[in-house]
Protein backbone atom coordinates (compact mmCIF):
# COMPACT_ATOMS: atom_id res chain seq x y z
CA UNK A 1 0.00 0.00 0.00
CA UNK A 2 1.25 3.47 -0.79
CA UNK A 3 1.73 5.98 1.98
CA UNK A 4 -0.73 8.95 2.20
CA UNK A 5 0.80 11.94 0.40
CA UNK A 6 1.81 14.85 2.68
CA UNK A 7 -0.92 17.46 3.38
CA UNK A 8 0.98 20.17 1.49
CA UNK A 9 3.49 19.47 -1.21
CA UNK A 10 5.26 22.18 -3.21
CA UNK A 11 6.88 21.16 -6.49
CA UNK A 12 9.30 23.49 -8.27
CA UNK A 13 7.16 26.53 -7.46
CA UNK A 14 8.46 29.73 -9.01
CA UNK A 15 7.11 33.28 -8.96
CA UNK A 16 9.18 36.37 -9.92
CA UNK A 17 12.33 36.21 -7.76
CA UNK A 18 11.08 33.34 -5.57
CA UNK A 19 11.97 29.76 -6.30
CA UNK A 20 12.08 27.23 -7.71
CA UNK A 21 10.99 25.77 -4.38
CA UNK A 22 10.17 22.21 -3.46
CA UNK A 23 8.93 21.34 -0.02
CA UNK A 24 6.75 18.84 1.84
CA UNK A 25 4.81 19.81 4.95
CA UNK A 26 3.04 17.22 7.08
CA UNK A 27 -0.37 17.83 8.63
CA UNK A 28 -0.14 19.69 11.93
CA UNK A 29 3.25 21.26 11.21
CA UNK A 30 3.97 24.93 11.77
CA UNK A 31 6.62 26.32 9.50
CA UNK A 32 8.05 29.80 9.99
CA UNK A 33 9.67 31.92 7.29
CA UNK A 34 11.68 35.06 7.82
CA UNK A 35 13.76 37.25 5.55
CA UNK A 36 14.37 40.88 4.70
CA UNK A 37 11.43 42.84 3.33
CA UNK A 38 11.21 42.59 -0.43
CA UNK A 39 12.81 39.14 -0.42
CA UNK A 40 9.64 37.56 -1.82
CA UNK A 41 7.94 36.00 1.25
CA UNK A 42 4.58 37.59 0.45
CA UNK A 43 4.94 36.59 -3.20
CA UNK A 44 5.44 33.00 -2.11
CA UNK A 45 2.28 33.07 0.01
CA UNK A 46 0.28 34.69 -2.80
CA UNK A 47 1.47 32.06 -5.25
CA UNK A 48 0.52 29.27 -2.81
CA UNK A 49 -2.98 30.77 -2.53
CA UNK A 50 -2.97 30.81 -6.37
CA UNK A 51 -3.55 34.57 -6.52
CA UNK A 52 -0.68 35.21 -8.92
CA UNK A 53 0.46 33.29 -11.98
CA UNK A 54 3.42 31.00 -11.25
CA UNK A 55 5.18 27.93 -12.56
CA UNK A 56 5.41 24.65 -10.70
CA UNK A 57 2.61 23.49 -8.49
CA UNK A 58 1.29 23.04 -4.99
CA UNK A 59 -0.65 19.90 -4.06
CA UNK A 60 -3.04 19.15 -1.20
CA UNK A 61 -2.87 15.46 -0.21
CA UNK A 62 -1.35 14.77 -3.61
CA UNK A 63 -4.02 16.62 -5.63
CA UNK A 64 -2.53 19.51 -7.63
CA UNK A 65 -4.14 22.97 -7.38
CA UNK A 66 -4.97 22.92 -11.09
CA UNK A 67 -7.38 20.02 -10.50
CA UNK A 68 -9.30 21.88 -7.79
CA UNK A 69 -11.57 24.86 -8.64
CA UNK A 70 -9.76 28.08 -7.69
CA UNK A 71 -12.33 29.20 -5.11
CA UNK A 72 -12.22 25.78 -3.38
CA UNK A 73 -8.43 25.86 -3.33
CA UNK A 74 -8.43 29.31 -1.73
CA UNK A 75 -10.94 28.19 0.88
CA UNK A 76 -8.65 25.27 1.79
CA UNK A 77 -5.41 27.22 1.50
CA UNK A 78 -6.33 30.43 3.31
CA UNK A 79 -4.10 33.50 3.10
CA UNK A 80 -4.08 36.18 5.79
CA UNK A 81 -2.50 39.27 4.17
CA UNK A 82 -0.57 41.81 6.29
CA UNK A 83 -3.31 44.44 5.84
CA UNK A 84 -6.87 43.24 6.32
CA UNK A 85 -9.61 44.58 4.05
CA UNK A 86 -13.24 45.16 5.04
CA UNK A 87 -15.77 46.09 2.37
CA UNK A 88 -19.17 45.89 4.04
CA UNK A 89 -20.47 48.50 6.51
CA UNK A 90 -20.64 46.30 9.63
CA UNK A 91 -18.02 43.98 11.06
CA UNK A 92 -20.45 41.07 11.41
CA UNK A 93 -21.49 41.27 7.71
CA UNK A 94 -18.10 39.78 6.83
CA UNK A 95 -18.61 36.60 8.87
CA UNK A 96 -20.49 33.61 7.52
CA UNK A 97 -19.30 30.43 9.21
CA UNK A 98 -19.02 29.71 12.93
CA UNK A 99 -16.37 31.57 14.87
CA UNK A 100 -13.47 29.20 15.61
CA UNK A 101 -13.20 30.44 19.21
CA UNK A 102 -15.26 32.91 21.24
CA UNK A 103 -14.12 36.49 20.61
CA UNK A 104 -13.27 36.83 24.32
CA UNK A 105 -10.28 34.52 23.68
CA UNK A 106 -8.68 37.22 21.56
CA UNK A 107 -9.55 40.06 23.91
CA UNK A 108 -12.71 41.24 22.09
CA UNK A 109 -16.38 41.04 22.94
CA UNK A 110 -19.13 39.70 20.69
CA UNK A 111 -20.63 43.21 20.59
CA UNK A 112 -17.87 44.21 18.18
CA UNK A 113 -19.69 42.32 15.40
CA UNK A 114 -22.45 44.94 15.45
CA UNK A 115 -19.99 47.81 15.08
CA UNK A 116 -19.27 49.78 11.91
CA UNK A 117 -15.94 48.77 10.38
CA UNK A 118 -14.78 52.39 10.46
CA UNK A 119 -14.59 52.27 14.28
CA UNK A 120 -12.12 49.37 14.43
CA UNK A 121 -8.51 49.94 15.48
CA UNK A 122 -5.77 48.35 13.38
CA UNK A 123 -5.12 45.75 16.06
CA UNK A 124 -8.81 44.82 16.26
CA UNK A 125 -8.94 44.50 12.47
CA UNK A 126 -5.94 42.22 12.50
CA UNK A 127 -7.41 39.90 15.13
CA UNK A 128 -10.84 39.85 13.47
CA UNK A 129 -9.28 39.12 10.08
CA UNK A 130 -7.76 35.95 11.53
CA UNK A 131 -11.16 34.93 12.95
CA UNK A 132 -12.77 35.57 9.56
CA UNK A 133 -10.19 33.38 7.84
CA UNK A 134 -10.45 30.57 10.41
CA UNK A 135 -14.24 30.50 10.10
CA UNK A 136 -13.63 29.15 6.55
CA UNK A 137 -11.85 26.12 8.13
CA UNK A 138 -8.77 26.17 5.89
CA UNK A 139 -6.48 23.11 5.91
CA UNK A 140 -3.45 25.27 5.21
CA UNK A 141 -2.98 28.65 6.88
CA UNK A 142 -0.72 31.16 5.16
CA UNK A 143 -0.07 33.92 7.71
CA UNK A 144 1.75 37.06 6.61
CA UNK A 145 2.93 38.69 9.85
CA UNK A 146 -0.32 38.07 11.72
CA UNK A 147 0.78 39.83 14.92
CA UNK A 148 2.63 42.82 13.43
CA UNK A 149 0.33 45.49 14.95
CA UNK A 150 -0.34 43.78 18.29
CA UNK A 151 0.88 44.33 21.83
CA UNK A 152 2.59 41.40 23.62
CA UNK A 153 -0.59 40.27 25.38
CA UNK A 154 -2.66 40.08 22.21
CA UNK A 155 0.26 38.54 20.33
CA UNK A 156 0.22 35.66 22.83
CA UNK A 157 -3.56 35.33 22.49
CA UNK A 158 -3.31 35.08 18.72
CA UNK A 159 -0.49 32.55 18.95
CA UNK A 160 -2.65 30.46 21.29
CA UNK A 161 -5.66 30.58 18.90
CA UNK A 162 -3.53 29.55 15.92
CA UNK A 163 -1.91 26.77 17.94
CA UNK A 164 -5.27 25.46 19.09
CA UNK A 165 -6.68 25.54 15.56
CA UNK A 166 -3.61 23.78 14.14
CA UNK A 167 -3.78 20.97 16.71
CA UNK A 168 -7.57 20.52 16.52
CA UNK A 169 -7.67 20.38 12.70
CA UNK A 170 -4.20 19.04 12.01
CA UNK A 171 -3.72 22.07 9.77
CA UNK A 172 -0.49 23.16 8.14
CA UNK A 173 0.61 26.66 9.19
CA UNK A 174 3.07 28.69 7.13
CA UNK A 175 3.91 31.76 9.18
CA UNK A 176 5.95 34.75 8.05
CA UNK A 177 7.47 36.45 11.08
CA UNK A 178 10.39 38.74 11.89
CA UNK A 179 10.32 38.06 15.60
CA UNK A 180 12.93 35.42 16.55
CA UNK A 181 11.35 34.91 19.97
CA UNK A 182 7.99 34.27 18.35
CA UNK A 183 9.53 31.84 15.87
CA UNK A 184 11.12 29.98 18.78
CA UNK A 185 7.69 29.77 20.45
CA UNK A 186 5.60 28.58 17.52
CA UNK A 187 7.73 26.95 14.81
CA UNK A 188 8.29 23.25 14.19
CA UNK A 189 10.52 24.09 11.25
CA UNK A 190 12.18 27.38 10.39
CA UNK A 191 13.30 28.70 7.00
CA UNK A 192 15.22 31.82 6.07
CA UNK A 193 14.76 33.33 2.62
CA UNK A 194 18.01 33.82 0.77
CA UNK A 195 18.31 34.64 -2.93
CA UNK A 196 14.75 33.52 -3.57
CA UNK A 197 15.27 30.12 -1.94
CA UNK A 198 14.25 28.76 1.45
CA UNK A 199 17.09 27.58 3.67
CA UNK A 200 16.08 25.37 6.54
CA UNK A 201 17.69 26.77 9.67
CA UNK A 202 17.84 25.79 13.31
CA UNK A 203 15.35 27.61 15.49
CA UNK A 204 16.72 30.44 17.66
CA UNK A 205 20.26 29.76 16.47
CA UNK A 206 20.43 26.61 18.66
CA UNK A 207 21.20 23.14 17.49
CA UNK B 1 -40.30 73.36 -44.85
CA UNK B 2 -38.06 76.42 -45.31
CA UNK B 3 -35.05 75.47 -47.41
CA UNK B 4 -31.72 76.89 -46.23
CA UNK B 5 -29.42 78.61 -48.71
CA UNK B 6 -25.61 78.76 -48.51
CA UNK B 7 -26.01 82.43 -47.51
CA UNK B 8 -28.15 81.41 -44.54
CA UNK B 9 -25.39 79.11 -43.31
CA UNK B 10 -22.76 81.79 -43.93
CA UNK B 11 -24.69 84.19 -41.69
CA UNK B 12 -24.72 81.58 -38.92
CA UNK B 13 -20.98 81.02 -39.48
CA UNK B 14 -20.38 84.74 -38.85
CA UNK B 15 -21.69 84.19 -35.31
CA UNK B 16 -19.04 81.53 -34.73
CA UNK B 17 -16.35 83.84 -36.17
CA UNK B 18 -17.47 86.65 -33.87
CA UNK B 19 -17.22 84.30 -30.93
CA UNK B 20 -13.70 83.33 -32.02
CA UNK B 21 -12.66 87.00 -32.28
CA UNK B 22 -14.14 87.71 -28.87
CA UNK B 23 -12.19 84.83 -27.34
CA UNK B 24 -8.94 86.10 -28.87
CA UNK B 25 -9.59 89.50 -27.28
CA UNK B 26 -10.21 87.77 -23.96
CA UNK B 27 -6.91 85.88 -24.44
CA UNK B 28 -8.67 82.60 -24.17
CA UNK B 29 -6.92 79.92 -26.24
CA UNK B 30 -10.16 78.30 -27.32
CA UNK B 31 -10.55 80.17 -30.65
CA UNK B 32 -8.36 77.84 -32.71
CA UNK B 33 -10.16 74.73 -31.45
CA UNK B 34 -13.49 76.44 -32.06
CA UNK B 35 -12.67 77.21 -35.69
CA UNK B 36 -11.32 73.71 -36.33
CA UNK B 37 -14.38 72.08 -34.78
CA UNK B 38 -16.78 74.32 -36.73
CA UNK B 39 -14.96 73.53 -39.97
CA UNK B 40 -15.07 69.80 -39.18
CA UNK B 41 -18.81 70.01 -38.59
CA UNK B 42 -19.38 71.69 -41.95
CA UNK B 43 -17.12 69.29 -43.88
CA UNK B 44 -18.19 66.06 -42.14
CA UNK B 45 -21.90 66.79 -42.34
CA UNK B 46 -21.69 67.84 -46.00
CA UNK B 47 -19.91 64.59 -46.81
CA UNK B 48 -22.42 62.46 -44.89
CA UNK B 49 -25.21 64.36 -46.65
CA UNK B 50 -23.74 63.36 -49.99
CA UNK B 51 -23.23 59.77 -48.84
CA UNK B 52 -26.83 59.52 -47.59
CA UNK B 53 -28.10 61.05 -50.83
CA UNK B 54 -26.25 58.38 -52.83
CA UNK B 55 -27.37 55.66 -50.42
CA UNK B 56 -31.04 56.67 -50.61
CA UNK B 57 -30.81 56.58 -54.42
CA UNK B 58 -29.34 53.04 -54.34
CA UNK B 59 -31.24 51.37 -51.52
CA UNK B 60 -29.65 47.93 -51.62
CA UNK B 61 -28.82 45.80 -48.62
CA UNK B 62 -25.09 45.63 -49.38
CA UNK B 63 -24.57 49.40 -49.27
CA UNK B 64 -26.71 49.79 -46.16
CA UNK B 65 -24.68 47.05 -44.44
CA UNK B 66 -21.39 48.66 -45.45
CA UNK B 67 -22.54 51.99 -44.05
CA UNK B 68 -23.71 50.31 -40.83
CA UNK B 69 -20.38 48.51 -40.48
CA UNK B 70 -18.39 51.72 -40.86
CA UNK B 71 -20.59 53.44 -38.27
CA UNK B 72 -20.06 50.53 -35.88
CA UNK B 73 -16.28 50.49 -36.28
CA UNK B 74 -15.99 54.24 -35.73
CA UNK B 75 -18.22 54.02 -32.64
CA UNK B 76 -16.07 51.13 -31.36
CA UNK B 77 -12.96 53.25 -31.67
CA UNK B 78 -14.68 56.09 -29.84
CA UNK B 79 -15.69 53.80 -26.93
CA UNK B 80 -12.10 52.61 -26.65
CA UNK B 81 -10.62 56.13 -26.72
CA UNK B 82 -12.87 57.30 -23.90
CA UNK B 83 -11.62 54.74 -21.37
CA UNK B 84 -8.66 55.74 -19.26
CA UNK B 85 -7.63 52.22 -18.22
CA UNK B 86 -8.90 50.18 -21.12
CA UNK B 87 -7.88 46.62 -21.90
CA UNK B 88 -4.57 46.33 -23.72
CA UNK B 89 -4.45 45.10 -27.32
CA UNK B 90 -7.42 43.92 -29.38
CA UNK B 91 -9.58 43.31 -26.29
CA UNK B 92 -9.77 47.06 -25.65
CA UNK B 93 -11.47 47.46 -29.02
CA UNK B 94 -13.41 44.21 -29.10
CA UNK B 95 -15.33 44.42 -25.80
CA UNK B 96 -17.04 47.71 -26.69
CA UNK B 97 -17.52 46.94 -30.38
CA UNK B 98 -19.02 43.48 -29.81
CA UNK B 99 -21.39 44.86 -27.18
CA UNK B 100 -22.51 47.68 -29.47
CA UNK B 101 -22.98 45.27 -32.33
CA UNK B 102 -25.14 42.95 -30.22
CA UNK B 103 -27.26 45.70 -28.72
CA UNK B 104 -27.60 48.45 -31.35
CA UNK B 105 -27.92 46.15 -34.34
CA UNK B 106 -30.38 43.83 -32.63
CA UNK B 107 -32.60 46.68 -31.43
CA UNK B 108 -32.44 48.49 -34.82
CA UNK B 109 -33.37 45.40 -36.81
CA UNK B 110 -36.13 44.60 -34.33
CA UNK B 111 -37.58 48.12 -34.65
CA UNK B 112 -37.32 48.09 -38.44
CA UNK B 113 -38.93 44.70 -38.90
CA UNK B 114 -41.47 44.49 -36.07
CA UNK B 115 -42.44 48.12 -35.40
CA UNK B 116 -41.90 50.16 -38.56
CA UNK B 117 -42.50 47.36 -41.10
CA UNK B 118 -41.28 49.36 -44.11
CA UNK B 119 -40.68 47.41 -47.33
CA UNK B 120 -37.85 46.57 -47.72
CA UNK B 121 -37.00 46.50 -44.01
CA UNK B 122 -33.55 48.03 -44.58
CA UNK B 123 -34.92 51.18 -46.31
CA UNK B 124 -31.98 53.53 -45.57
CA UNK B 125 -34.15 56.59 -44.71
CA UNK B 126 -35.23 54.66 -41.61
CA UNK B 127 -32.37 52.22 -41.00
CA UNK B 128 -29.42 54.63 -41.01
CA UNK B 129 -30.78 57.41 -38.74
CA UNK B 130 -32.19 54.84 -36.33
CA UNK B 131 -28.92 52.95 -36.13
CA UNK B 132 -27.05 56.23 -35.77
CA UNK B 133 -29.12 57.32 -32.79
CA UNK B 134 -28.80 53.92 -31.15
CA UNK B 135 -25.05 53.68 -31.71
CA UNK B 136 -24.48 57.21 -30.46
CA UNK B 137 -26.28 56.51 -27.20
CA UNK B 138 -25.12 52.94 -26.52
CA UNK B 139 -21.62 54.20 -27.24
CA UNK B 140 -21.97 56.67 -24.37
CA UNK B 141 -23.40 54.14 -21.97
CA UNK B 142 -20.80 51.48 -22.75
CA UNK B 143 -17.88 53.91 -22.57
CA UNK B 144 -19.02 55.25 -19.18
CA UNK B 145 -19.72 51.78 -17.77
CA UNK B 146 -16.42 50.27 -18.96
CA UNK B 147 -14.44 53.24 -17.73
CA UNK B 148 -16.09 52.87 -14.35
CA UNK B 149 -15.53 49.09 -14.23
CA UNK B 150 -11.82 49.14 -15.10
CA UNK B 151 -11.19 52.17 -12.93
CA UNK B 152 -12.86 50.62 -9.86
CA UNK B 153 -11.18 47.25 -10.38
CA UNK B 154 -7.88 49.09 -10.32
CA UNK B 155 -8.72 51.15 -7.25
CA UNK B 156 -10.39 48.34 -5.29
CA UNK B 157 -7.84 45.67 -6.09
CA UNK B 158 -7.29 44.99 -2.37
CA UNK B 159 -11.00 44.36 -1.77
CA UNK B 160 -11.43 42.10 -4.79
CA UNK B 161 -8.36 40.05 -3.85
CA UNK B 162 -9.37 39.88 -0.18
CA UNK B 163 -12.68 38.39 -1.27
CA UNK B 164 -10.89 35.90 -3.54
CA UNK B 165 -8.63 34.93 -0.61
CA UNK B 166 -11.72 34.13 1.43
CA UNK B 167 -12.88 31.69 -1.23
CA UNK B 168 -15.37 33.80 -3.17
CA UNK B 169 -15.78 33.12 -6.87
CA UNK B 170 -14.58 35.86 -9.25
CA UNK B 171 -18.08 36.94 -10.21
CA UNK B 172 -19.08 37.36 -6.57
CA UNK B 173 -15.83 39.16 -5.70
CA UNK B 174 -16.48 41.82 -8.36
CA UNK B 175 -20.30 41.86 -8.19
CA UNK B 176 -20.60 45.21 -6.36
CA UNK B 177 -18.40 46.98 -8.89
CA UNK B 178 -20.17 45.33 -11.80
CA UNK B 179 -23.49 46.66 -10.51
CA UNK B 180 -22.06 50.16 -10.05
CA UNK B 181 -20.65 50.13 -13.59
CA UNK B 182 -23.97 49.06 -15.14
CA UNK B 183 -25.78 51.71 -13.13
CA UNK B 184 -23.47 54.52 -14.22
CA UNK B 185 -23.83 53.45 -17.88
CA UNK B 186 -27.63 53.59 -17.63
CA UNK B 187 -27.95 56.87 -15.71
CA UNK B 188 -27.67 59.24 -18.74
CA UNK B 189 -30.55 57.66 -20.66
CA UNK B 190 -32.70 57.38 -17.52
CA UNK B 191 -32.10 61.08 -16.85
CA UNK B 192 -32.82 61.95 -20.49
CA UNK B 193 -36.14 60.08 -20.38
CA UNK B 194 -37.09 61.67 -17.07
CA UNK B 195 -36.33 65.21 -18.28
CA UNK B 196 -37.65 64.82 -21.84
CA UNK B 197 -40.21 67.46 -22.75
CA UNK B 198 -39.85 69.36 -19.49
CA UNK B 199 -36.25 70.48 -19.40
CA UNK B 200 -35.34 69.78 -23.01
CA UNK B 201 -37.03 69.14 -26.31
CA UNK B 202 -35.18 66.16 -27.79
CA UNK B 203 -33.30 66.89 -31.02
CA UNK B 204 -35.02 64.40 -33.24
CA UNK B 205 -38.49 65.60 -32.32
CA UNK B 206 -37.43 69.22 -32.83
CA UNK B 207 -36.06 68.26 -36.25
CA UNK B 208 -39.29 66.60 -37.33
CA UNK B 209 -41.33 69.59 -36.18
CA UNK B 210 -39.05 71.97 -38.12
CA UNK B 211 -39.52 69.71 -41.15
CA UNK B 212 -43.26 70.22 -40.90
CA UNK B 213 -44.43 67.10 -39.06
CA UNK B 214 -47.41 67.37 -36.73
CA UNK B 215 -46.17 67.71 -33.12
CA UNK B 216 -48.11 64.65 -31.92
CA UNK B 217 -46.58 62.50 -34.69
CA UNK B 218 -43.12 63.83 -33.85
CA UNK B 219 -43.71 63.02 -30.18
CA UNK B 220 -44.69 59.44 -31.01
CA UNK B 221 -41.42 58.97 -32.90
CA UNK B 222 -39.47 60.49 -30.05
CA UNK B 223 -41.06 58.14 -27.52
CA UNK B 224 -40.24 55.19 -29.75
CA UNK B 225 -36.63 56.34 -30.07
CA UNK B 226 -36.26 56.88 -26.31
CA UNK B 227 -37.52 53.36 -25.58
CA UNK B 228 -35.27 51.85 -28.23
CA UNK B 229 -32.28 53.78 -26.93
CA UNK B 230 -32.87 52.68 -23.35
CA UNK B 231 -33.24 49.05 -24.44
CA UNK B 232 -30.11 49.30 -26.59
CA UNK B 233 -28.06 51.07 -23.92
CA UNK B 234 -29.16 48.63 -21.23
CA UNK B 235 -28.38 45.60 -23.36
CA UNK B 236 -25.07 47.03 -24.55
CA UNK B 237 -23.96 48.07 -21.07
CA UNK B 238 -24.85 44.69 -19.58
CA UNK B 239 -22.98 42.87 -22.34
CA UNK B 240 -19.89 45.07 -22.13
CA UNK B 241 -19.68 44.91 -18.33
CA UNK B 242 -20.17 41.12 -18.35
CA UNK B 243 -17.54 40.56 -21.04
CA UNK B 244 -15.21 43.08 -19.42
CA UNK B 245 -15.44 41.77 -15.87
CA UNK B 246 -14.79 38.22 -17.05
CA UNK B 247 -11.69 39.43 -18.87
CA UNK B 248 -10.37 40.94 -15.64
CA UNK B 249 -9.79 37.39 -14.36
CA UNK B 250 -7.83 34.47 -15.77
CA UNK B 251 -8.77 30.78 -15.83
CA UNK B 252 -7.67 30.38 -12.19
CA UNK B 253 -9.87 33.35 -11.18
CA UNK B 254 -6.89 35.60 -10.49
CA UNK B 255 -7.42 39.36 -10.84
CA UNK B 256 -5.30 40.33 -13.88
CA UNK B 257 -4.86 44.09 -13.73
CA UNK B 258 -1.86 43.78 -16.04
CA UNK B 259 -4.42 43.31 -18.82
CA UNK B 260 -5.32 47.01 -18.40
CA UNK B 261 -3.43 49.85 -19.98
CA UNK B 262 -1.80 52.45 -17.71
CA UNK B 263 -3.30 55.91 -18.31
Amino acid sequence: MSKTPPLLQINQLQRLMMGPLSLQVEAGDCLCISGPSGSGKSQLLRALADLDPHTGEACLRGVPASEIPAEVWRTRVGLLPPESVWWLPQVGDHFHGDLPVPLEHIGLSAAILAQPVAQLSSGEKQRLALMRLLSNHPQVLLLDEPTANLDPENTRRIEAVIDEYRRARQAVVIWVSHDQAQIARVADRYFAVSDGLLEETTIGGRQ
Amino acid sequence: MIELSVTDLAIAAVLVLLLALLSIRLRSNISQQLIIAATRTAVQLTLIGLVLKALFANANLGWVMLMALIMLLVAGREVMARQERRFKGWLGYAVGTISMFLSSFAVTVFALVVILGEDPWYTPQYAIPLLGMLLGNTMNGIAIAMDRLTHTAWEQRAVIEARLMLGERWDRAISDYRRQAIRSGMIPIINAMAAAGIVSLPGMMTGQILAGAAPVEAVKYQILIMFLISAGTGLGTLTAVSLGSKQLFDERQRLCLDRLRQP
